[in-house]
Parts: structure tokens; sequence; C-alpha cells
């Protein structure tokens, strides 16, 4: 059964079927209709009270898995002094979000910032609908609202021992006007934020309910598999369509410029016969392009003499000329893909009026507005429904290709919902990728092994021309610089340069961007100076963070925890390094052991983050055990090459990622100072691969500069 | 037409013999608890149990388990209440959250057999991947789970 149900300013859809026992399996957002049904009563517009006192709080941000609405919700809950346990958080509508003016702020979940952007004006929201609250039942009972208090969602007034409930008084506090600058609380009075509630998401991702945009199932759908040029800024050429019709379940075979998808009654079907239709590409100018033509392309970054100066603190080219001792040293990463486990992902539906779309992104306005320029319909026009992503790591940002390709072949079927679903090989070959990068360092040192002298040559496609153009100042990326451009070292000598060198290969932010292998680059040149100096590679870097307490702080707190200075286990040895990022600092230590010279063991891995405050603590450890994973997999596994102007790697079985086997024990040291508010996504994985580069030259003395690890002859064991 | 059970019901399809299971499952069944990865079985996204013992459905013609028995996410409790489902809930496993049907999977089935995992036990049966890295917590969750009923 599926019904449509107009609800005034509010669209939803149930849809359910009998299967495996009466289960309800099908697309289900009951919380907004509900709110609907019985009369919406906003109290401010991220709170809906209702009259059995449960309290929605509306999310504009996306659940990733990173537990944003639960965070999000506290920091709600926390000024709101509800009952944590009638909470429900439920995502700010994209529709109405464009009816009302852009009302619940930004939607963008990536750049660790759902929580440090919006802590603020999410507990303003919470402290303005208590005080509305209040005031309602101050209003009512003819009483000071300075001699009520509230618990729980109840008010009491002492005196006259009056009580009521926020679900009871909600529809007079909902007339009333917000407050424009609610007082909130003093930090040391939180009693909801620093605890560590069970996050809302997880019952029905144990159950199979959780419904992601691959799971979505309307009357009448059907399931197209797509292939897109397989040289990046190619066109369609031919298609023999007459080669699949006729093939069972088989609908239709739909072309654009640079595309071909097939649509059946089942998606194996669908791709099936898509495996099977010839297609001729016409690749264009870039169907010669390798990873070794890019890396002497990359080459002529670092060989160029016009480059422009991001950075330059004092005079390095004269502390160089009066060094005791110079290292140079050129450091690679390669391209990488997200490889988000459930693959992109839409359906859309073209109905007489406009579209509707249910996908799982980063971002619902940017979502809605792909939606709306494929569709040729406005913004009015476009139901979005926001689906909780199937991993997104920066994938499901700006890039909503999959929606517009789902709309495209919806509108070839006016009436029919269709599944777009990527195969896999077309998620590894089609990405929007993690830069190469090829980054040259220098560095000076005088007679007593003091840094003096630092200059940095990075060479690599811009991320920042590539998708997000605010970010590029002057002919220099903003985003690909930063963990040089901000380095918290006091070299006092320092010039960065930045040689751009795009490429045809597409880009996108890949969890951390630059923090990937920057602070690769960084940490273990650091260590290679350290040991040039004669010093030790912890000491040497205090030295030079003096003035700055806060990277001091992690990096002390990753070396206490590891027991750097005094003697590891035998057979073990240790690495170090430390990275601020996304307004968090982080430290890392690893403790790994190696076996016939090239396997390596990693037995622990401790990362200390300050991010200012922590709202769930037992999330940010989440955050600190998912992103070790992330950094150990790119370390040692991950690389995406290019032959023929495509990419070579297809699926897991040549794009390896790490698996439990790998993963080592985890310590996560969280150690808020209070005063800023960082962000907790991306930072802890900065410092990881460096630490690790670094236990690797402990324990072999040999310095490996190009990732991924596994070049070098290594291992995990 | 081929027959088999899942999740206790008997059903009949009348598809290709070697369409994968997992293709029954989603898109004839509608049984999406079960996700797609890879396609190749690296993943193990896509794991049910096949009477009784897990197994990767993408790569697994749906003839083969003509007369047999599947067990989908959907069907493991009730009310996910398996030991295995309560233990990814009491320690918070879940990130994204994709991966985690085919974990729970190949959890139940593991600790079905072996009612106290090592931790090589558990590294070595269980090489589903989870791109959110859940790793440690899955590690954990799983020895939990063998001890609850
Ligand atoms: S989808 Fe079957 S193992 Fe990945
Ligand atoms: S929880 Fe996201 S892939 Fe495992």
């Amino acid at each position: 059964m599926t019904a449509n149900i107009d609800q005034g300013r509010r669209q939803f859809i149930v849809s359910s079927a009998a299967l495996g026992g009466g289960m309800m399996i099908g697309v289900n957002f009951p919380l907004l209709a509900q709110a609907a049904a019985e009369g919406v009563n906003e109290v401010t517009h991220w709170i809906v009270i209702q009259p059995d006192d449960s309290v929605i709080i509306r999310i504009a941000r996306s659940e990733l898995g990173q537990g944003s609405f639960t965070g999000l919700a506290m920091l709600v809950a926390e000024e709101l002094e509800c009952d944590w346990g009638k909470v429900r958080p439920e995502y700010a509508d994209v529709n109405e979000h464009v009816r009302r003016n852009r009302i619940f702020g930004p939607m963008t979940t990536g750049g660790s910032r759902s929580i440090r952007d919006s802590h603020k004006y999410l507990r303003e929201a919470g402290a303005a609908a208590r005080e509305m609250l209040t005031t309602a039942a101050a209003k009512e009972w003819g009483v000071p609202a300075s001699e009520l208090t509230v618990s729980k969602g109840v008010i009491t007034h002492a005196a006259s021992g009056k009580s009521t409930t926020y679900g009871k008084i909600a529809p007079q506090a909902a007339l009333l006007e917000a407050p424009k600058e609610p007082k909130l609380k003093d930090p040391k009075d939180w009693k909801l934020l620093g605890t560590s509630p069970a996050r809302f998401d997880i019952p029905d991702k144990t159950t199979g309910k959780q419904i992601y945009a691959a799971d979505v199932r309307l009357p009448g759908l059907v399931h197209a598999s797509i292939a897109q040029c397989p040289v990046f800024g190619g066109k369609l050429k031919s298609v023999d369509k007459s080669k699949v019709e006729g093939m069972r379940g088989v609908k239709s075979v739909v072309t654009a410029e640079d595309w071909v998808a097939v649509v059946a009654d089942n998606w194996w079907r669908a791709n099936q016969a898509l495996k099977a239709l010839p297609i001729e590409w016409d690749v264009g100018t870039n169907g010669e392009v390798s990873s070794e033509s890019i890396n002497t392309f990359l080459r002529t970054g670092i060989d160029a003499t016009d480059v422009p100066v991001a950075r330059k603190d004092g005079d390095a080219a004269a502390a160089f000329a009066g060094a005791a001792k110079v290292l140079e040293a050129e450091y690679s990463a390669p391209f990488l893909n997200h490889a988000t486990l459930e693959p992109q992902t839409a359906t859309a539906l073209i109905k007489a009026d406009g579209v509707e779309v249910w996908v799982g992104t980063q971002n619902g306005e940017a979502s809605i507005a792909a939606a709306s320029e494929a569709a040729g319909v406005p913004l009015e026009k476009v139901i979005l429904h926001k689906m909780h992503a199937g991993g997104a790591f920066g994938r499901r940002t700006a890039f909503n290709e999959f929606t517009k390709q789902a709309i495209k072949i919806a509108q070839t079927m006016p009436g029919t919902p269709v599944r777009l679903q990527w195969s896999r090989e077309e998620d590894m070959t089609q990405g929007r990728y993690r830069p190469v990068s090829l980054t040259k360092l220098r560095g000076a040192l005088d007679k007593d092994g003091n840094w003096i002298g630092w200059q940095v040559r990075q060479s690599e496609p811009s991320i920042a021309a590539a998708v997000l153009t605010q970010f590029l100042k002057d002919g220099i990326d903003q985003i690909g610089t930063r963990v040089f451009i901000d380095s918290p070292y006091g070299v006092p000598n320092y010039t960065l340069e930045y040689a751009m060198r795009n490429t045809h290969v597409l880009l996108g932010p890949w969890r951390a961007v630059a923090h990937t292998h920057n602070p690769f680059f960084r940490e273990c040149f650091i260590d290679e100076l350290a040991q040039a100096a004669g010093k030790d590679p912890y000491q040497f870097r205090r030295a030079m963070l003096e003035k700055k307490p806060k990277d001091l702080g992690v990096l002390d707190a990753a070396a206490k925890a590891v027991g750097w200075g005094t003697a590891p286990p035998k057979g073990v040895f240790r690495g170090i390094a430390v990275s601020d990022s996304y307004g968090s600092y982080s430290a890392a230590a690893v403790e790994i052991s190696v076996k016939n010279g090239t396997e390596i063991e990693v037995k622990r891995v401790i990362v200390a983050l300050d991010p200012g405050y922590v709202v769930h603590p037992d999330a940010v450890k989440a955050q600190i055990e998912s992103g070790v994973v992330w950094a150990l997999s790119a370390a040692m596994l991950e690389e995406i090459t290019i032959d023929k102007g495509r990419v070579v790697q297809t699926n897991f079985a040549d794009y390896p990622v790490l698996t439990m086997r790998h993963t080592p024990k985890t310590e996560a040291i969280l150690m808020p100072t209070g005063g800023f508010w960082g962000g907790v996504g991306e930072p802890p994985m900065a410092a990881v691969g460096p630490a690790l580069g670094n236990a690797i030259f402990a324990a072999t003395g040999k310095r490996i500069r190009s990732l991924p690890l596994k070049h070098a002859g290594f291992s995990y064991v | 037409m081929i027959e088999f059970s899942v999740n206790g019901r008997a059903v009949q399809v009348d598809v290709e013999p070697e369409m994968p299971l997992l293709w029954v499952l989603r898109d004839e069944l509608g049984l999406t608890g079960t996700k797609y990865g890879c396609g190749i079985a690296m993943c193990g996204a896509c794991t049910v149990h096949l009477d009784g013992v897990a197994t990767r459905t993408c790569v697994l013609p749906v003839s083969a388990v003509a007369g047999r028995k599947i067990t989908t996410i959907e069907g493991l409790s009730k009310d996910g209440t398996h030991p295995v489902q309560k233990a990814w809930v009491q320690l918070q496993v879940p990130q994204c959250g994709y991966c985690q049907s085919g974990q729970i999977m190949a959890a139940a089935s593991l600790i079905a057999t072996d009612k106290k995992p090592s931790d090589e036990t558990i590294e070595t049966t269980m090489s589903n991947i989870c791109r959110c890295g859940t790793y440690v917590r899955i590690r954990e969750a799983v020895k939990l789970a063998a001890t609850l009923k």
C-alpha cells in the first residue's frame, strides 16, 4: 500500500509491504506527518513539541554515521531542559527550508563542521524555546516568569504549587515571539553535553530497517545501471540498443551526452544488459594520459621557476646560504577514492508538476538545487527526501551527478520512479578523487642542529579549482596548501610555493582533504630533520612549537601515553606526529613491530584530540577509531592509478581497503581545553599516517616518501 | 519457479536461475536489509544465512538455494534482540550502518558455533569491509554477543 498524503505545507510517503512475517518495509517519514496532522507546535523553527510531551528536534545536517542526529539534538536539548527520553530528531525539511528563506542555515555536512558551525544557534534555539515555554506558563498563571523552575520538560511554580508540561503549554508558547538573545548556560553547568546517550540512528542499523537511498522501494519502481565515459571529459559516440532490447525485464536504454543507462525491472537485469551493451566512446583528448604522464607533469611544477609564493616568513634563501646542514626530500601521494560502501544512488520520480527525489547527501541544499536544475523546474517544485547515507567522506557533498542522472532517466518515463544505482565498478572509476601530489621539502639546520630554514614546493592538481573556487587566491589553493600554509612550527625563515598542475582526473574533498597527505609529508620530513640534527623527534618538535600550547598539549599527551622516552618492549618501535586541522588539535603515537624486514604489525595507535568541547564523548571516540582505520588504510594500501586516460582500479579486489585483521588497538585521548569549538570527523586522522611512517623508520632505518607504503615493499600482517 | 524459504516463509520466484540471490531478495522480494557493496564476494555487505551459515549472496545463483533455508537480517530476530544485535546496540557499533547487516549476519553465524571466539578467530572469520572503520567495536561486540542470551 502506498499513500501520498498532502499535509498542507508538508508531504510524505508511507509505503509498506507485508513480507517476511508482516514486516514493514519501505520509506517511512512518520514524524513530520504526525506533527502536521496534530497541528504543529513549533517553538522556534528547530523544535516541535507535541501534546504527549515528545520533542522533535530538526536536524539540518546529514547523518552519515558520525552521530549528528544525536549530537546536534543534544545542543538544543541542553538549553531546552526537556526530557531527553522524549526527544526525537528528524531532518529539517529541505523543501520547507527553501520555502522559508533558508531558515535552517547551512545544511552542508563536511569539513567537520556540523557542530562547530551550528552549536551557537542551536543552543540559542533551545534557550529561546525554554524562555517561550516558561513565559507562556507564567502568563497563564499570572505569575512572574522568574519564579518558575524547569526540569525535564516540567514547569513548576513552587509558591502556588502549579505545574505544567511542555506538551501542554506548547500551543501558547508557539504563538510567542522568540527572544532575540537568549542567555546560554556556562559550559560548567552543562548536564547533557559531555555525556554519551545512546545514538538515535543505531537501532535501525542493526535490524535492516534503516532505509538508504539504495533501499527506496515505491510502487512501479524501476532500476537503472549506468556507464559513463571511462575517460573523464569524453563523450558517448554510439550505442547499439538492439543488442539488449527484448532481454528479460529490460525496459529501455537511455543515453545522454556522456553516459548510457539501462532501465529494467530489477537492478541485476539492468546491469547485465548494460554489460552486454555495445558502447563506443569518443574519449576526447585525454585518452593517452597515464599515471606516468601525470608524474612528469607534476615534475614540471617542481622544476618551474615562476611559482606563486603562498607563505613567506623571514628570508629562507639567506638561511639556507648560511646553514650548517641542508636536507632535501621529495614526497608523493596518489589519487584516492572514497569508495563509500553504498555506491552512489538516487531515486527520481517525475510528476505532473515537478520532481520527487530520494538521495543520500551531505548537503540537502546542493541536492535540491541540482534536482531543480536537472529537472528544469523551480526549487519549489522539487520534493527532496534526504536519506541517511551509506558512507560519505566528502563524496556526497557538491556532487550530485547521480541525482541529475536519475532525473534525466526518469524524464523519459514520467510517473515511474527510477532508482539509479551505480555499480561498484562505476563508483570506483567515476569517483571524485583525492588529488595526487608531489612535494619537495628542504630544511636548513644551524651548527647546533636548530631548524632555521624551510622551503616547501607543492606541485599538484587543485581541489579548489575543481570544486571550491572560493578557496582560490592568486593561483594558490587555500585548501590544498593547508598544513603548510598554516604550519604552527616556529621556523624563522620559511617559504611555501604552490605549483598548480591540473589534470583531467576529477577531484573531490576526501575525508580530511589536504590533511590526508600533507601531514605525512611535513611530519615525516620533520623526523628527517630531527635525525639529521641528532635530536629526539618528539623534543625537536616541542622546541619548534613553544608558542603553540594547544599543539604542544596533544603532542605531550600522545607522547606520555605511548611512554616516549622510555624503552619500548623488545622488537617494538615508535613514531609520533602532530597536526592541527578543522579547528582541532591532534597528535598520534604508533607502535609497530616488523617481521622479515617488511611485514608490519601495527600494535597500537594512540590519538590525542583537543576539539575545544566534546559534546558526545563516545561518538568522538568512534570518530577516532574510524579515523585510525581510514588513515592506516590510505597510508598502506590505497591507490588509484590512471592508464589510457581512465582509472585502472575497478573494485575492492584491486583497490583494497583495511579490514579488521589489520585494525590495531586504538586509544583515544579526549582532552578538550575549552574556549573554542573544533571538528572531530577529520582531525583524528591527520597525524596517524606520519606517525606510522616515522615508526617504520625507527624500526627499519628506511624512510618512505611515497604513498602508499606498499610501494616500498611493506605490508601489514 | 525456484522455491526456498526466507525467514521461515516459503517463497517461489520466477527468475533466471543464474540471478544472484542478493537481487532476488532485494528486487524481487523487497527485503532491502541485505546490501550490495561490491558484487564480487569481497565486502560481505550481502551476507545472509544459508541453512544457518553466513554466505555472501552477490555471487550465489538463486538456483543454488532451491529447497534451502535463508535467513536475512530482517529475520534474524523478531524485534532486534538477537544477542549480536543487542551487543551491537550496547557497544554502539554502527556508523553509516550500510555494512552492518552483513557484519551482524557474519557474527551471528560465528558465535552459533564458537561460544568463545578469540580475536584471531574473529579477525579471520569476519573479513567484511567496513569503510567507516568500526572494526574495533565489532571485535568487542562479537565477544560480548557470545556471552549474551
Ligand atoms: S556485495 Fe556481496 S560481498 Fe560485496
Ligand atoms: S558502518 Fe559504514 S561501512 Fe560499516
